[in-house]
């Protein structure tokens, strides 16, 4: 897309016990990637309403993240799977938005997984920067007064 | 609405800005990012401390809480998987509710992953300071719920490290259930001939401890049993354990008549194959319990053991029993499985008659292994006099996956080649390495006497090849890098040196108690420094090389670490769990059940048409309050509107 600086806003809801972990083992682990994205902690995947998702497309957010444990280990038993459907079905409302589907990511990243989350976090950040800013925030620039 | 009639006082928020050493204010800019938090809503003091976590740091708050008014704290600093309750404590102690404290992770998601774009890395740093603001103006106190601990344990796994811990938490007057899945105590530990570097004949030491397990009062041993469930929390856990039949009583006397009787041979699993058992049998004579077992399997249901038992201990319609326990705390003691050699094709273990792994080597030599302790070629029975030993098979190997040493296979192969040439001082023996980690007390001292007494070849290489010729003598092809020479050399036997692997059903574990395993495959410790037993779900404990390879004494060591671990709670009798639990506001619930049926936990009913939370059973996931369609259902510390306003402050400055 036309501009070739455009740093985009990611969102990132990571579950404590997995993905957050993982962030923090790229942390010590001292895997560098790019400083597009503003996590925020939940205990588990499974507490992302999908409001939430929608809320930060709503704010700017030119995409969104949510890690959470790889399936059969979430500390919660499955709340990982309450995720996956909601997001599932959230993919569709987001297209009838406007809004690309591959603005939303999911993935499971263990807290082992330091180097992985990196690289997650490098792919979905180049990903946005290709798609550009997010035609929800574009309008919603347009509108205001 | 109840209880939200709370003073509407703007918060005191104040905000600490950790450099960390040069760990952040190298990256960010700190004085900068202080001055932003400054100016922020509600922030009504920011500083910047070198270490927030050190005394000094920890005092500044508590005097601030004090001489401020603050009704708020931000720390800026790592993640709170590190020092969360550091600082909650501070709070508390300066007069707080520790619930009104928020962490701003500027470390281990900032300074650390964008160390070469500063700019970028200190606008992020204010975002997330912005975000953990905007989340601590909302924030609400809480009180800890505190639940009684059951002063029992179990153990799952009967190795050295599990009887360890059973040992020393029943020495102190704990209950402990230990659960062995195979039909003896006792492990790999029971397989080895001798113990490096002391020599000790390895079941002469264990042997002792696995008759204490079955003699100790406080112990309840189950084996030939398998965890098959696990429900609650610390304090709580409701385990379901399947113990399979055995087709004999405890009323066996280990007379062997049966033995004797059983037409029946199949390979023995603890001589790994190379001796023979029977249908019915004890996997070698000091097993702990002394109980025979028929291997269903393989018996043909012939009648002939019942006949000559005389304590009639045989019962062909023993069926499998579940037994239900309820314990405070689970060490998992599972142990590791030896690496498969057939996976490096290229050393011919499987195809080669005479190349064996060293865990066969340790049966052979042993003097109750299945040739008396004399080791002998597997394709003639002659004795080698020739002998070669391979290291690093299935460690250090990217091929295979397995990047890590395995930490036992220097020591075991010099041990085991020094056993030889005290047995056969005439013989030629190898030692091929990349590199020897003799690491432990007295390791290091025993490798040099290896090499200077006894005149082991000590052969700096990998091997690249390994053939057999006409007389299925090994030929091994090497390189000795020390000394930049391609070598041949003939052996008459080779022991490859397997490293260890996470074992079999580590993933069914790992899902029932939700703990991780590390890259390695190897259960992942709550810190690996200083939370070196303790795993991410409280209550939950590690021993032995279920967390990583390791040798006897430093399993023998986590054993008894994990069991003073899980005591702590044990004779506190009570723990204090977070209160993360959903809270149901029943103005708002419409009753339409989503909650009940989502919640993985039975913690949600409806009672008087309305959802009713049963706050000991909740485990405060949030599965429910996502599911709720009217937001009736909000998660402690984790509500809607506070995630709503990190999302705001994420996107939009103040």
């Amino acid at each position: 897309m036309g501009d070739a600086r455009f740093e985009p806003k990611i969102i990132g809801f990571l579950c404590n016990w997995c993905a957050y972990a993982g962030a923090d083992l790229a942390g010590t682990s001292r895997i560098q990637y790019p400083p597009n994205l503003r996590v925020i902690r939940v205990m588990c995947s499974g507490r992302v309403d999908p409001s939430f998702i929608l809320k930060a497309f709503a704010e700017g957010a030119d995409g969104v993240f949510v890690g959470g444990c790889h399936p059969g280990q979430c500390h919660y038993v499955a709340g990982n799977e309450s995720a996956e459907r909601r997001i599932k079905t959230l993919y569709r409302l987001l297209e009838d938005l406007g809004i690309e589907k591959e603005r939303l990511l999911l993935k499971w990243i263990s807290a082992a997984e330091g180097q992985l989350f990196a690289e997650t976090i490098r792919e979905f950040t180049e990903k946005i920067k290709k798609l550009g800013p997010s035609p929800l925030k574009v309008a919603l620039e347009e509108v205001k007064p | 609405m109840a209880g939200k009639k709370k003073s509407k006082e703007e918060p005191r928020i104040g905000v600490y800005i950790c450099d960390c050493g040069v760990n952040i204010a190298g990256i960010v800019n700190n004085p900068e990012l202080t001055r932003y938090a400054s100016k922020l809503k509600g922030v009504v003091l920011a500083k910047e401390y070198k270490f927030m976590c050190a005394e000094p740091g920890q005092r500044m708050i508590k005097d601030d809480i004090k001489e401020h008014n603050l009704t708020r704290v931000v720390v800026a600093a790592c993640s709170p998987n590190m020092h969360e309750e550091t600082f909650r404590n501070a709070c508390k102690e300066g007069g707080l509710n520790p619930y009104l404290f928020e962490i701003a992770n500027i470390r281990e998601h900032c300074s650390w992953v964008h160390m070469r774009e500063k700019a970028r890395a200190t606008e992020k740093a204010k975002d997330l300071v912005r975000m953990a603001v905007a989340k601590a103006r909302l924030l609400e106190p809480q009180d800890k719920i505190r639940v009684k601990v059951k002063d029992r344990a179990l153990v799952i796994g009967g190795g050295i490290a599990g009887i360890q811990a059973a040992l020393d938490l029943a020495d102190q007057g704990f209950k402990v259930i230990l659960v062995e899945r195979s039909p003896s105590i006792g492990g790999k530990m029971a397989q080895i001939d001798k113990t490096f570097p002391t020599m000790d004949c390895s079941s002469c030491i264990l042997t002792p401890k696995m008759v204490q397990v079955e003699r100790h009062p406080n112990i309840e041993l189950l084996t030939y049993a398998e965890v098959k469930e696990v429900d609650g929390y610390i304090g709580n856990f409701k385990v379901k354990i399947e113990k399979r039949p055995r087709y004999v009583t405890p009323d066996c006397t280990a007379c062997d008549l049966c033995t004797q009787a059983c037409p029946i041979e199949v390979p023995s699993e603890f001589n790994l194959g190379l001796g023979a058992r029977k249908a019915i049998y004890v996997p070698f004579p000091q097993a702990v319990p002394l109980i025979y077992t028929i291997d269903d399997e393989s018996c043909i249901g012939c009648g002939m053991c019942k006949n000559v038992c005389e304590p009639e201990a045989i019962d062909y319609d023993m069926e499998t029993e579940i037994i239900e326990r309820d314990v405070g705390t689970i060490i998992v003691a599972t142990g590791y499985k030896i690496f498969d050699a057939e996976r490096k094709e290229e050393y011919g273990y499987g195809r080669l008659s005479n190349v064996v792994n060293a865990l066969e080597f340790e049966r052979l030599s042993s003097a109750s292994g299945p040739t008396g302790g004399k080791v002998v070629r597997p394709s003639d029975g002659k004795t080698p006099l020739r002998l070669g030993f391979v290291q690093c098979v299935g460690s250090r190997d990217e091929k295979v996956g397995n990047l890590y040493c395995s930490r036992v296979c220097c020591m075991y192969a010099i041990k085991n080649a020094r056993i030889y040439k005290e047995k056969h001082p005439e013989a030629d023996v190898y030692i091929f390495y990349m590199d020897i980690r003799a690491f432990g007390k007295g390791y290091e001292e025993f490798y040099k006497t290896a090499q200077e007494e006894y005149g082991i070849h000590f052969i700096r290489g990998r091997p690249s090849e390994v053939l057999e010729n006409e007389d299925k003598n090994i030929i091994v092809k090497v390189e000795d890098t020390l000394l930049g020479q391609a070598l041949e050399i003939e052996l008459d036997l080779l022991v490859l040196s397997v490293g260890m692997e996470p074992p079999r059903g580590a993933e069914e574990i790992q899902n029932l108690l939700r703990i991780s395993r590390g890259s390695d495959g190897f259960y992942l410790e709550a810190h690996p420094k200083l939370r070196a037993v303790d795993t991410l779900t409280e209550g939950v404990y590690l021993a032995g090389t279920c967390q990583g390879p390791k040798d006897i004494p430093d399993s023998v060591t986590q054993g008894s670490a994990a069991a003073s671990k899980a005591a702590i709670p044990m004779s506190k009798g009570e723990v204090e769990i977070e209160p993360l639990t959903a809270v149901v506001d029943r103005g708002e619930c419409i009753g339409c059940r989503i909650c009940e049926r989502v919640c993985m936990f039975n913690a949600i009913s409806i009672v008087d048409r309305k959802a009713h939370l049963n706050e000991a059973l909740c485990t405060g996931c949030g599965v429910c309050a996502a599911a709720c369609p009217t937001s009736a259902i909000q998660i402690r510390h984790f509500k809607d509107t506070q995630i709503f306003a990190m999302i705001e402050a994420a996107l939009k400055e103040d």
